[in-house]
């Protein structure tokens, strides 16, 4: 469990990027951070890992304070996601995964087994191990990433907008691939990302933010839709523009789902007949 | 020719004598280098004061400075130790800007993240900064190298044996051939000197080899990732 | 510090300013042949320099050029030229000509490389002549590099000029020679620190000039750090820019 209590952060600029914030992230589950550039979502992140010490303010892990902790020792037990994969360009594969049990003093060839492992795990082929991340594609050197992320089998995974920067069928891979790896393994997972759907398919908790990391609603995703708690809320997951609010029409044989300005956004199926496949991204 | 063919002992000598003193100069530059180099890109101060002084350094002519040098650390000028500091001087002043410069092209996404895996400062530096400004300091190590082989042969006219000998030799001799002979050794000599470098880039820098193959092994990745 | 007293009493010293081997004449002698070399070198280079940088041809081969003219020893050149065409001015005229030529040459086609090729693109999309976008667009955005590349020609032609006293009878380096020969370190010394105080007055100037040709849009767009930087080359980025063999 990830505590933040009156948690502040004021730049040395001036800027206020945090004021007063307070979340507690269960264990187990994931934790969507979301919000547009400047709401100090990014911020908030990095405080758990200490790249960024709040101004004000505790945070707790487990009920342990982190600014007691040694920070490189602390970033070693936690995985952590960038977008662009922040990927060591002149190490092959399989070090960048195995480079932080090597930081811990595993030793080389356990690190690299487990490394080998880990690409099974995120969907990597091993014949990949050998290359270097500029030989990958976006999306897989995003699995690289992610692979790195667990590579100390930690508690905690930080993702700051991890598929930020690929293009949406590959996002769209990659969420589902994160999905089936949290069942899995079930994580206390931290992501952020400015894009609602995207918190909505990954979130067990959202927490909506506004400038200057102030929470403008948190709940799991359905709570948030069937009751938002203001027209900030409304207008960010696009409730008031009707895009939320969808009725039925009879077309021939099938029920279609039309927003209210009367635009497609999926077809009515009932349980037991035939779905579209379950692959293919929700249609919007 | 045929005085090439009397004196290729001589020729071998002069050779050594020059490797004696063009080599030492290319690696206590880099050693040196590095330091002021990361102090310049690390902080702002003395990034200034750095470079101004390098930039200098560097304009101030080789000859000169050889009758300088004496004067303030109280080597004979004749002496190779005189000429091995002037050059490592000139090496550091070319080098320094070479490694701020390095280090700045470093990715900031790249460096953030080593951070956040658990990187010490210290580590951060050695295993992923350093390393990542490989190629850029390779290159200066490359335009250093050059640059000492042929500010050595000046050396010559103040005595310090190398293959710049041959020329003030020649000159005074009228021997054409013993000139000729001492331009394509010292070019010879920089030229080896420079793919040695590029070998040891090979051996050290493994991955900036790839740059050519990857567009193409990233196609293949691509298509077989889309057909998975 | 006693040298350097003693080197700068030879400096001071009246006697040394009378008559055709006096500091005066020297000194203008010096600064007379640099220019001169560099001028020569100009008018060779630029042309050539421009009409590379602007069709992108002839561009490997002007590389492979000035690195290996860079890999020559002056004092070599210097020599060889001098028993060809005897001891006078001949010989360092044509080698300080010939080693400013690689540094102006690269700063010349280098500066035209580095303005992004969508300015040259929009300029022929609105209707540009192509001696147009030369004269308008792409002479003063690569006037800085070029500059860069004068300088460090200029730099490299001071040098030489003084080892140029080894074959010919000119300029300050004869003070270095003649001092050599006698043993007198304060002639010596005094000639050196004369030579690196017109080095680093020219280097002055040329740094002065280099953030006045920077066109103001340009200037104004960047921080601070930026122009410092472009102030001085960068050796990592083209070395046949910065290099000088002294």
């Amino acid at each position: 469990m990830i505590e933040f209590r009156s948690v502040s952060k004021q730049f040395p600029d001036g800027t206020r990027a945090v004021d007063d914030f307070s979340l507690t992230l269960p264990s187990h589950r994931t934790t969507v951070l979301v919000g547009s550039s400047g709401s100090g979502k990014t911020t908030l992140l990095r405080m758990i890992n200490r790249m960024v010490d709040p101004s004000g303010g505790t945070i707790e892990i487990d009920g342990a304070d982190i600014a007691q902790l040694e920070p490189v020792q602390l970033r070693r037990s936690i995985g952590y996601v960038m977008q662009n994969s922040g990927l060591l360009p002149h190490r092959t594969v399989i070090d960048n995964v195995a480079t932080v049990p090597l930081l811990r003093g595993v030793p080389r060839k356990k690190a690299r087994a487990d490394a080998l492992a880990l690409l099974d795990t995120v969907g990597l082929d091993q014949t990949l191990a050998a290359r270097y991340p500029s030989q990958l594609s976006g999306g897989q050197q995003q699995r690289v990433g992610v692979a790195r992320g667990l590579a100390v089998n930690p508690n905690i995974l930080l993702m700051d907008e991890p598929f930020g920067a690929v293009d949406p069928i590959v996002r769209a891979e990659l969420q589902q691939e994160l999905i089936r790896l949290q069942s899995e393994l079930g994580k206390t997972v931290v992501f952020v990302t400015h894009d609602i759907e995207e918190a909505f398919l990954l979130g067990d908790q959202v927490v909506i933010l506004r400038d200057g990391g102030r929470i403008a609603q948190v709940g799991a995703p359905a709570d948030i839709l069937a009751d938002p708690a203001d027209d900030f809320v409304a207008s960010f997951i696009g409730a008031d523009r009707g895009k939320r609010a969808l009725h039925l029409e009879r077309r021939g044989d099938s029920d279609l789902l039309l927003d209210s300005e009367g635009r497609l956004a999926g077809v009515l199926v009932m349980p037991g007949t035939s779905a579209p496949s379950p692959d293919s991204p929700a249609p919007r | 020719m045929t005085w090439i063919w009397a004196n290729l002992d001589l020729l071998w000598d002069r050779t050594l004598d020059h490797l004696v003193l063009s080599v030492p100069p290319i690696m206590l530059s880099f050693l040196i280098a590095v330091p002021l180099g990361w102090l310049a890109n690390r902080y702002r101060a003395g990034r200034g004061v750095i470079l101004t002084a390098s930039g200098l350094l560097y304009a101030i002519p080789s000859l000169p400075l050889f009758f300088v040098i004496p004067a303030v650390v109280g080597t004979s000028l004749r002496s190779p130790l005189n000429l091995v500091i002037a050059l490592t001087l000139y090496g550091v002043a070319l080098m320094v800007r070479v490694v701020a410069d390095g280090l700045a092209s470093v990715d900031e996404d790249v460096r953030q993240s080593a951070v956040a895996v658990g990187y010490s400062g210290w580590s951060t530096f050695w295993q992923v900064e350093l390393p990542l400004a490989g190629p850029v300091l390779l290159a200066g190590l490359r335009v250093v190298a050059v640059s000492t082989v042929s500010l050595a042969t000046v050396g010559a006219v103040i005595g310090a044996q190398s293959l710049g000998s041959l020329f003030t030799d020649g000159f005074q001799r009228g021997i054409q051939a013993e000139i000729i002979a001492g331009i394509v050794l010292t070019v010879a000599l920089a030229l080896l000197l420079d793919g040695a470098l590029v070998l040891l880039g090979r051996l050290l820098l493994p991955w900036t080899r790839l740059a050519a193959t990857s567009r193409r092994a990233l196609r293949v990745s691509r298509s077989a990732e889309g057909s998975g | 510090m006693n040298l350097f007293q003693d080197a700068l009493n030879w400096i001071l010293d009246p006697a040394n300013y009378a008559g055709p081997g006096g500091i005066p004449v020297r000194l203008v002698e010096h600064l007379v042949f640099t220019v001169a070399a560099v001028l020569m070198a100009c008018a060779i280079a630029i042309p050539v320099g421009f009409l590379i940088g602007h069709t992108g041809r002839g561009r490997s081969l002007a590389v492979a050029t000035s690195g290996g003219l860079r890999a020559i020893p002056t004092l070599g050149l210097l020599t060889l030229v001098a028993l060809w065409v005897g001891i006078g001015l001949g010989a360092p005229s044509v080698a300080l000509t010939v080693l400013a030529i690689p540094p102006i040459l690269a700063g010349a086609y280098a500066g035209f490389e580095a303005i992004d090729r969508s300015v040259i693109d929009s300029a022929r999309s609105v209707g540009m002549s192509e001696s147009q976008i030369v004269r308008t667009v792409e002479i003063p955005l690569g006037m800085p590099l070029l500059i860069a590349g004068i300088r460090s020609a200029t730099l490299q032609v001071i040098a030489t000029a003084t080892l140029a006293a080894y074959v010919a009878d000119i300029g300050l380096g004869r003070f270095l020679f003649a001092g050599l020969k006698t043993r007198d370190y304060a002639e010596m010394l005094g000639g050196s620190l004369l030579v690196i105080l017109l080095a680093l007055t020219l280097e002055g100037i040329f740094t002065v000039m280099q953030r006045l040709v920077v066109p103001r849009g340009v200037a104004s767009g960047r921080t601070p750090v930026d122009r410092a930087r472009s102030a001085r080359p960068v050796p990592g980025m083209d070395p046949a820019i910065t290099k000088g063999t002294h």
